[in-house]
């Protein structure tokens, strides 16, 4: 009740732009039918325009929507836009409505900007005829026509699932743009869909998603049946007063929550999708793992921060599983021939210490990290993608090398997002997120020091796997020919995100240099502040950084080490048995799809196989009932008409003896 | 004691034209067993509106009659129609309809 | 009066019996009309001038005629298919049905409460009251059936040139 008596008077008082809110989804949405409808129609130039157009005005409206928010921010913390009643019965009442906050305002700006800057990156990129000269290899879309407009229309229609997701007023709307998003990545991840490799990819992706979309779905229901509502903002207050901590219900609903984040966020274990969602185009997948998506579990842990705190317990389980999968990703991002599948891994390794930041209650950590990992993925992605596209489509990291000259843009922006992820100190934004999220490893109450521990290693990872992809690819000898740089389309948000992938960071500046927390002050009208144990004062803090700060040089130290020279001493370690036996085991994702297969695929066809038998008799002896009994009743038309009258009189009869009795 | 007289008479009728209906083949005689039919029914709505003393029995008579002319007129046509493509006004004959 | 009654209702009767079971169409008509006729009587004798009018005038009077007509555009029936067609055997299952029905509905207005019987006289004013009034929309639906019959009527009367067919 308080809340609406709020939105109605931010309504009063809501100023001009803050009411354009609603156009953010709306235009990306607009955009998809446009090209949906009538792409065929419409020339490669006026495709692109409407594609990366209706994307780069829902970010400009963001920029307004956000200036006119941020002006009176502190004193109105949120704004709610009703549009109009989705679902309206007695019992429950869904609007399509918006709620804008700093988060939701946060992972918005994010879309959009991110979104905007892939979708101008992918003009080019999918024209399949860029001045470089290359053409999509033979049997794919983007050459003709037909796919270029297809592949504008799935990408605007998930960037407004995703809006959708971030804006949702209530958890039902929130579900339509969870499930959009899943239907858009099935778009495109299969969106060269002629080969059937990656159509299965893209099955996979969506039926492992759909496990968590299930859980949570579940949840919702749950949810709706014990608290009677769905509004993100009653439901937790509802909760918060209708549940003890640790109560059943609670960590009932946490756990169903945080498995269908599981499933979007590829957590173990339900990450097998990711890497092989590797097969759509590479703006696809730098959509995916930067900005949609993947963050998209992250945004609702967060968002549902209050229903976390009610299940302690739960909120272990995520900081280990973001451990776990941290560690498991990083080995696995070790191996990896294929570059696009290094970044998907790694894309795992750090949402990992995302949810190891929820799991802590380093709430706006997690955020930073996620903003600081939008920026660099998105880089490394796009960089990846313009080595790709100059090498003809090779992705295959073993045959390139010696590209630091001849691709110098492509090398340094790939240099500052490698630099990022790893997290050199001081310069680069990821310094700043991993680090926060490290001290509050070591800090929060909630956290262990194993938890610390292994984060730290996962740096030493981070650093390791990031530098040997960068040697591989740019330095050492030139294995294939580059054509040559990329055009302006893709150039101009290399730069705007290498230079984000930098400045970012700076937004929050921790206790031992410069104390600026702009960022967690920002968030802290939505999120609690992060909890540290008492004494935990600015020299131990100092002394985490410094481990953090080793921890990562010495990563990237070793990968200089291993690879720079000639990778002589890890190619012999990898020739021994144990070696390769090691390589094939990550490099396969430590056999986690090889286990799904042999504990769920394969039994569940055979089961299919043997009961399909059965039920298709039972099937065709309906078939056969419906038939029969159809060949009996035809013979009662005989297309004599005195022979229908009798009919007639005998049923008068029927009914009169009825009555008679 | 006349109008339950009445409606014995409406019933007899009633069968006399159902077995016209049922036993004649040819289109013709089904009509006019039709309209003996229907005017069985109409005399069973004016015993009952005599019996009640009310005016919905006579109504109910002259929608009848509209129902009458209206089906009497098509299904003459209809009649015609069929004598001259089939040249014979045998009911079962046509049979063209069959399931 | 009640002997009148019993007398118009036998010739009903009787007459209905000969249109049934009548060979020649046209005589099947004239008894038609006799039965008609009848009924005609036997309505004013349940004090309901006004529908016996309309029963000799409508009945017995337009649509006896369009059969009249035709028959006449038939031209010459076959008489003695007529006769081979009106064998023995039709008769037994039609006339079963029907006294099984008879005999229903004879118990049923045998067992049902029988009221002392002093029919009233039907206002014709009122007849007019009701039928412009609660049955308005009878009315309006009568005259919608009386548009599509005409119609019909009309398309279907049209003799098709032969090369149409």
């Amino acid at each position: 009740m308080n809340s609406q008596v709020a939105s109605q008077v931010n309504l009063v008082t809501g100023s001009q732009m803050l009411r354009l809110l609603w156009l953010i989804p709306a235009l990306p949405l607009a955009g998809f039918l446009l090209l949906a409808l009538f792409g065929g129609r419409l020339s490669r130039r006026q495709v692109a325009r409407v594609g990366c157009g209706s994307v780069g005005a829902a970010a400009l409206i963001t920029a307004l929507v956000g200036a006119d928010f941020l002006r009176a921010f502190p004193d109105r913390p949120s704004y709610h836009q009703m549009l109009w009643k989705w679902i309206d019965t007695s019992e429950m009442t869904v609007g399509v409505s918006w709620y804008l906050d700093a988060l939701s305002l946060l992972m918005v700006a994010v879309v959009t900007g991110i979104g905007f800057l892939i979708h101008l990156y992918s003009v080019e990129y999918m024209s399949g005829t860029g001045e470089a000269g290359v053409s999509a290899p033979a049997g794919r879309a983007g050459e003709d026509h037909q796919g270029y407009a297809r592949f504008f229309a799935y990408m605007n229609l998930f960037v407004a699932a995703m809006l959708t997701l971030v804006l949702a007023d209530n958890l039902l709307l929130l579900y339509l743009g969870w499930e959009g998003v899943g239907l858009c990545s099935y778009l495109l991840i299969g969106f060269w869909y002629r080969e059937p490799e990656y159509g299965a990819a893209a099955q996979k992706a969506f039926i492992v998603t759909r496990i968590g979309d299930t859980a949570f779905a579940v949840g919702l229901f749950i949810l709706f049946t014990q608290l009677k509502s769905l509004s993100i903002q009653q439901v937790q207050t509802l909760a918060a007063e209708a549940w003890p901590i640790g109560s059943n219900v609670a960590v009932i609903v946490a756990v169903l929550f945080l498995v269908g984040a599981l499933g979007k966020s590829a957590q173990l274990p339900l990450q097998v999708w990711l890497p092989d969602a590797m097969a759509g185009p590479t703006p696809v997948s730098a959509l995916i793992h930067a900005a949609t998506m993947v963050t998209a579990g992250v945004y609702l842990i967060a968002r549902m921060h209050q229903l976390f705190e009610l299940a302690p317990s739960v909120q272990e389980v995520v900081a280990m599983i973001g451990l776990l999968t941290l560690l498991l990703a990083a080995c696995s991002a070790l191996v990896q021939r294929d570059i696009k599948r290094v970044l998907a891994y790694s894309t795992m390794s750090q949402i990992g210490y995302m949810f190891l930041a929820l799991g802590v209650g380093a709430w706006s950590a997690a955020l930073f990290h996620f903003l600081t990992h939008a920026c660099f993925k998105a880089l490394l992605f796009l960089a990846a993608g313009s080595v790709i596209h100059s090498l003809g489509h090779e992705q295959d990291i073993f045959r390139m090398g010696g590209l630091r000259r001849r691709l110098p843009l492509t090398f340094w922006t790939f240099l500052i997002g490698a630099a990022a992820m790893s997290g050199v100190p001081f310069i680069t934004s990821g310094f700043y997120s991993k680090d926060w999220i490290l001290w509050s490893a070591w800090s929060s109450p909630l956290s262990h020091r194993w938890i610390w521990f292994g984060a730290l290693l996962g740096t030493l990872l981070t650093g390791l796997y990031s530098f040997r992809l960068l040697f591989r690819v740019f330095f050492g000898e030139v294995r294939t020919q580059p054509i040559g740089e990329p055009g302006v389309a893709m150039r101009v948000p290399l730069l705007v995100l290498a230079f984000l992938a930098v400045t970012v960071g700076f937004l929050e500046l921790p206790r031992t240099l410069g104390d600026l927390p702009l960022f967690s002050r920002y968030l802290s009208h939505v999120l609690p502040a992060i909890e540290t144990i008492p004494g935990m004062d600015k020299s131990v803090e100092a002394l985490v950084q410094i481990a953090v700060t080793f921890s990562a040089l010495l990563g990237m130290g070793l990968a200089a080490v291993l690879f720079l020279p000639r990778a002589t001493f890890v190619d012999r370690l990898a020739g021994t048995s144990l070696g390769r036996a090691l390589v094939i085991f990550w490099r396969g994702g430590w056999g986690f799809d090889r286990m799904y297969d042999g504990l769920i695929v394969r039994p569940w066809l055979h089961l299919t196989r043997e009961s399909g038998e059965l039920i298709d008799r039972g099937y065709e002896s309906l078939a056969v009932a419906a038939e029969s009994f159809h060949v009996w009743l035809s013979r009662t038309q005989t297309g004599h008409v005195r022979w229908y009258a009798a009919t007639v009189a005998v049923g008068a009869l029927v009914l009169l003896g009825l009555f008679a009795m | 004691m006349l109008t339950t007289h009445a409606l014995v008479l409406a019933i007899m009728l009633f069968c006399i034209g159902l077995v016209g209906l049922l036993s004649r083949r040819n289109v013709l005689y089904m009509l006019l067993s039709l309209e003996i039919m229907l005017n069985a029914a109409s005399l069973a709505f004016i015993a009952g509106g005599a019996r009640w003393g009310q005016a919905d029995g006579e109504i109910m008579f002259l929608f009848i009659l509209t129902l009458a002319a209206a089906e009497v007129s098509v299904a003459l046509g209809i009649v015609l129609q069929l004598s001259y493509r089939f040249q014979t006004l045998d009911a079962d004959a046509f049979s063209e309809m069959k399931g | 009066m009640e002997i009148l009654f019993y007398i118009a209702a036998a010739v009903t009767l009787l007459a209905t019996v000969r249109v049934i079971t009548h060979v020649h169409a046209v005589h099947a008509l004239l008894y038609l009309v006799v039965a008609l006729i009848a009924l005609a009587l036997i309505f004013y004798l349940l004090g309901a001038q006004f529908a016996a009018a309309l029963e000799i005038i409508i009945y017995g009077g337009a649509i006896m005629v369009l059969f009249i007509f035709v028959v006449m555009l038939l031209g010459p029936l076959a008489v003695e298919q007529e006769k081979s067609w009106l064998t023995p055997g039709t008769w037994v299952g039609p006339n079963v049905l029907a006294l099984v029905l008879l005999g229903e509905v004879g118990y049923l207005i045998a067992a049902g409460d029988h009221l002392p019987i002093d029919f009233m006289e039907t206002r014709r004013k009122g007849v007019s009251i009701v039928l412009y009034g609660p049955y308005i929309i009878g009315v309006e639906l009568a005259s919608m059936l009386l548009l599509p019959g005409l119609i019909g009527a009309y398309h279907l009367g049209r003799r098709v040139p032969k090369e149409s067919r």
